[in-house]
């Protein structure tokens, strides 16, 4: 049975399994081992996105639009695409200024703006907290429909509770304990939580998984199928019409409008920013969260309509609330363990989105709102605090809890009215309230304080008067007549059709007139002032980023005065506590070669460093007050900041341009390197050449030089003997005509002046006659020779005779190392692809894998040449592979040691338009 | 420059994400939103879904190839 108490346990035994991951990721991250630098784990936590509002409304949303649920996570899908580009400049930016929050963003573009901070903080507490409610809401609802198990009962017919029966409450204070416990153990310079990442990744997969599970269950254990929900569905006249877009009115323009919402508030969310760009470890993972990130989101919507139309099927008196299927329907067939898996999807969806967007609130209302002001009231003495680190600590403690009491309070007010139940879209209209400033911040130097300020006011302004009063009033919580007739009874001014604009929904009207006050204000009052030298500082710094060293904060040294190391330093280690503040410094004389920090200068560098290192933990806005605070600066004039950007870009142009050049030079003197090796290379080869062709020449020289003497000092040599001598000189005297007119031809190919006579011909009359030429060459020796050849093959171009005298070789060199007494050479001719292959195989002793690459140089035999009597001249085979791939083929070898050698060489078919005499060499 | 390799796979996803606006935008979308279903699911849905698996897959295959 589900009792409550079990319900209970189950939930608490699960945020304990929660804080147990949260608490093991803390630890691995301190010893250095981080577990959530992984791709994966970052696409997951960015799934925070996915609240109660997909879990549980989705289905809801899907019963009453049909497909109109989707532009929702089309939005983040088409926008993942530019990530590459977008959020990780962001994430570049955020990294090098320390930026901890949205709020901090915007405020350190502008001008390191207090006023901009807090304003930032304000919208996004406003348009968040509700979004916070609707998150209880969504609990509270699961849990009471949970405990009047077996029975369905909507929670608008449970009795009304007193507060403290309320659940609500519980689990809003259970919350902020646990986010208290996860968010804010520690002061960390960098504001990161490994161990909260880890549990949200944790939780995404959890809601995902229960999600899948109805799904399944619903479609193929309720319905056989999704075919036959949708026949079904087909058969009722309302349910039919939500598989198409509805007809009536701008439905596409709604969706186009969704569609861009959802683009913008997947970056600009808080948590979505928190998780994205501030607990991003590696901008490499960004790369696969690009297709990773939309995959959840198509998986997690795959059996939305399936379970909605599944639900209006099986609940068809409308009496159950369709944003509640995911839970009655597993509860209807009564799956007890199913729905308590369903119940723990929904409280993971509902935790993580809670945990993730109060810790980034909590930091901005810290950072941006309560510290800015705290440090003004004197009558504080916070200058005379000696560590603020525990005070910082304890106001986001504190915002913790009061964001989650605010998010309480307006759930209970609102109860099930209009205001808390269409907040999911308003909330994401507010936060597209901070695009022109980030974006246009992000790209174009010109946008100055004065105008992000304009429009922010004037965006957030309309957006109230457009969205939110309208859903106060059709809550109502104020007079609904302003809604028909205009404030002030002016028609025009009637807050969902402004200006008489009509035919719009809601979103599209708020969001079409928001922007266009947002975007015009900050455009146009950006572009009729001027800014000042600290905006065009930032201004270039945040534009510029992937230009200049990430770490300097731009690397501009845009300060002049004088400070002291003994100012800064306990400065630093009132907020961010001395040892942790000792550390840093150290860390940074290190750095520079130092030794300890009582060398260190207190030069530009520092002052910057140690601004950043505070921007971490109090906001880039209350940093740069408090460094001021302690040093004395010269302001530099506007003038002054132009110029020094000015020079800096004409130094970055150079120095690109050195680099240019340097690449070139170096490109030139690899080249000149690799000729003068080739060269060496070449007079090395000369040489041996030379010695080689001398000594090659010698040997028949000494036998003729011999056999000249005997024949000449011994005139009484018998005639026989005198013809024998003869003889051998005569042989000699013909090896050495053939040697040497290979080494010419040899040379003449090398060289390239040796004459071809290409033409057209046909290989195996080559091989033929090549055969017929050797014939009695194969006869003396007693050779059998076998003829495999192809007929009718394409003909190649080449040259004639070249091909005959490669052929002549082979087979010479066949005949003479094949089997001395069963000697058998084959020939054989094949067609390829792309051209004709020639083999001729022996069946002789068989080249060693060693050797065969050595037959193809110049004057090498195989076998010791100082012992053995040479067989041939070594000029060949070289001048064979020569030729052959002079017409683009290829010889090559192939043989077993004791099995005889196959040489081979292919030529291919007669080449296009090209012409012979272009083919490879 | 963005990840200086990543030019031209920058170029790729751009135009990933514009062949993703004229997918999920009027008027294509407006050729499926009729009655008909392909394996018993509507064409709308159908269509919706196999456009957003090749979008996903798509950049995927382009980010992946670009390591």
């Amino acid at each position: 049975m589900l009792q409550g108490w079990v319900i209970v346990a189950v939930s608490f035994a699960y945020l304990g399994v929660l804080f147990a991951i949260a608490y093991y990721g803390d630890k691995r991250a301190d010893a250095g081992h981080s577990i959530i630098a992984n791709p994966a784990i970052y696409a997951l936590s960015l799934a925070v996105y996915c609240t109660t509002w997909t879990f549980y409304g989705s289905v809801g949303r899907a019963a009453s639009n049909g497909v109109g649920f989707l532009p929702i996570y089309l939005g983040p899908t088409l926008v993942a695409g530019l990530w590459l580009f977008v959020l990780l400049k962001i994430i570049r930016i955020s990294k090098a200024h320390r930026i901890t929050s949205i709020a901090d963003f915007v405020a350190s573009r502008y001008g390191k703006s207090q006023f901009l901070g807090g304003l930032v903080t304000v919208i996004a507490v406003i348009g968040v907290v509700p979004y916070i409610s609707l998150q209880l809401k969504a609990v509270s609802n699961s849990f009471t429909i949970l405990t009047h198990y077996p029975d369905i009962v909507m929670p608008a017919k449970a009795a009304t509770q007193a507060l403290w029966q309320d659940s609500a409450l519980y689990i809003a204070m259970t919350l902020a304990a646990f986010t208290v416990l996860f968010g804010t153990r520690h002061m960390d310079a960098t504001e990161r939580h490994e161990g909260m990442v880890a549990a949200i990744a944790f939780e995404s997969l959890v809601k995902l998984l229960a999600f899948l599970a109805v799904g399944v269950f619903v479609t193929f254990g309720l319905f056989s199928g999704p075919a036959d929900i949708f026949a079904r569905a087909e058969l009722v006249p309302k349910l039919k019409a939500l598989m198409t877009v509805a007809d009536t009115g701008n439905s596409y323009g709604s969706w186009w409008s969704l569609t861009i919402l959802s683009m913008l508030s997947v970056m600009l969310l808080p948590r979505q920013f928190q998780i994205a760009v501030v607990e991003n470890v590696n901008e490499q993972h960004l790369r696969k969260a690009v297709w990773l990130f939309p995959l959840y989101l198509l998986v997690i919507n795959i059996f939305v309509l399936p379970i909605a139309l599944g639900g209006m099927l099986h609940f068809p008196g409308g009496q159950v609330d369709a944003d509640t299927f995911v839970l009655t329907l597993p509860m209807a067939q009564r799956q007890e363990a199913l729905t308590l898996f369903v119940f723990i999807g929904g409280l993971s969806a509902a935790t993580g989105m809670v945990i993730v967007e109060t810790i980034a609130l909590s930091t901005m209302i810290c950072n941006d709102l309560v510290m800015p002001l705290a440090l003004r009231i004197k009558a504080l003495r916070l200058n005379e605090r000696q560590d603020l680190s525990g005070l910082l600590l304890g106001i986001r403690r504190w915002a913790i809890v009061a964001i989650l009491l605010l998010g309480y309070i307006y759930f209970r007010a609102a109860g099930d009215a209009y205001a808390l139940v269409a907040i999911g879209l308003i909330s994401f209209a507010a936060v597209a309230q901070f695009a022109p400033a980030i974006f246009g911040g992000m790209y174009w130097k010109g946008g100055t304080r004065h105008g992000a300020v304009a429009g922010l006011l004037g965006g957030f302004a309309v957006w109230a008067y457009t969205l939110l009063l309208p859903s106060f009033a059709k809550s109502g919580w104020l007079p609904s007549d302003f809604l028909r007739e205009g404030l002030f009874g002016l028609e025009l001014l009637r807050p969902q059709q402004l200006f008489g604009l009509a035919g719009l929904d809601e979103i599209s009207h708020s969001l079409f007139w928001s922007m266009l006050a947002n975007i015009g204000l900050y455009l146009g009052v950006s572009m009729t002032g001027r800014a000042t030298a600290a905006e065009t500082r930032q201004a270039t710094a945040f534009v510029d980023v992937f230009r200049h060293t990430v770490g300097t904060a731009g690397g501009l040294r845009l300060w002049r005065g004088s400070a002291q190391v003994q100012d800064l330093l306990p400065l630093i280690g009132r907020f961010l506590g001395p040892v942790r503040a000792q550390e840093a410094f150290l860390s940074f004389a290190r750095g520079r070669g130092l030794a300890s920090v009582s060398e260190l200068k207190a030069d530009a560098d520092l002052v910057q460093y140690a601004e950043t290192l505070l921007a971490g933990a109090i906001g880039g806005a209350s940093a740069r007050a408090m460094v001021a605070s302690v040093v004395q600066e010269e302001p530099l004039s506007i003038d002054e900041v132009m110029n020094i950007l000015d020079e800096a870009s004409q130094v970055r142009a150079y120095s690109r341009e050195l680099e240019l050049k340097s690449q070139e030079l170096e490109a030139a003197t690899a080249e000149l390197r690799a000729a003068n090796e080739r060269l060496m290379e070449l007079d090395r080869l000369k040489d041996d050449f030379m010695s080689t062709v001398t000594h090659e020449l010698r040997t028949p020289l000494t036998s003729i030089r011999a056999f000249s003497e005997i024949l000449l000092e011994d005139p009484k040599t018998g005639l026989p003997e005198r013809k024998k001598f003869l003889g051998i000189i005569v042989k000699e005297t013909e090896r050495l005509t053939r040697l040497i007119n290979q080494v010419l031809d040899m040379a003449k190919i090398e060289s390239g002046n040796a004459e071809w006579h290409t033409a057209e011909l046909n290989l195996r009359e080559v091989i033929e006659e090549s055969v017929a030429a050797t014939y009695s060459l194969f006869n003396d020796r007693q050779v059998t020779l076998t003829l495999d050849l192809e007929p009718a093959t394409p003909s190649v171009w080449a040259d004639r005779d070249r091909l005959i005298q490669v052929m002549l070789n082979l087979l010479s060199n066949a005949v003479k190392f094949c089997d001395p007494t069963h000697g058998k050479v084959g020939v054989a001719l094949h067609r390829e692809p792309g051209g004709l292959r020639v083999d001729v195989c022996d069946n002789g002793g068989g080249i060693g894998a060693a050797d065969q690459k050595i037959i193809f140089e110049r004057f090498r035999q195989v076998g010791n040449t100082m012992t053995d009597k040479p067989q041939g001249s070594g000029l060949g085979l070289p001048i064979s592979r020569h030729i052959v791939e002079r017409f683009g083929g290829r010889l090559w070898v192939h043989s077993t040691p004791g099995k005889g050698a196959t040489f081979s060489f292919t030529l291919p078919f007669r080449p296009g338009d090209s012409g012979p005499d272009t083919a490879p060499q | 420059m963005p990840m200086r390799h990543s030019d031209i796979t920058g170029q790729r996803l751009v135009a990933i994400v514009l062949l993703g606006c004229v997918l999920f935008n009027y008027p294509v979308l407006s050729l499926f939103s009729k009655p008909g279903a392909v394996f018993g699911i509507p064409l709308l849905y159908f269509y919706i879904f196999s456009a957003w698996a090749l979008l996903i897959g798509l950049t995927a295959y382009v980010t992946e190839r670009a390591e």
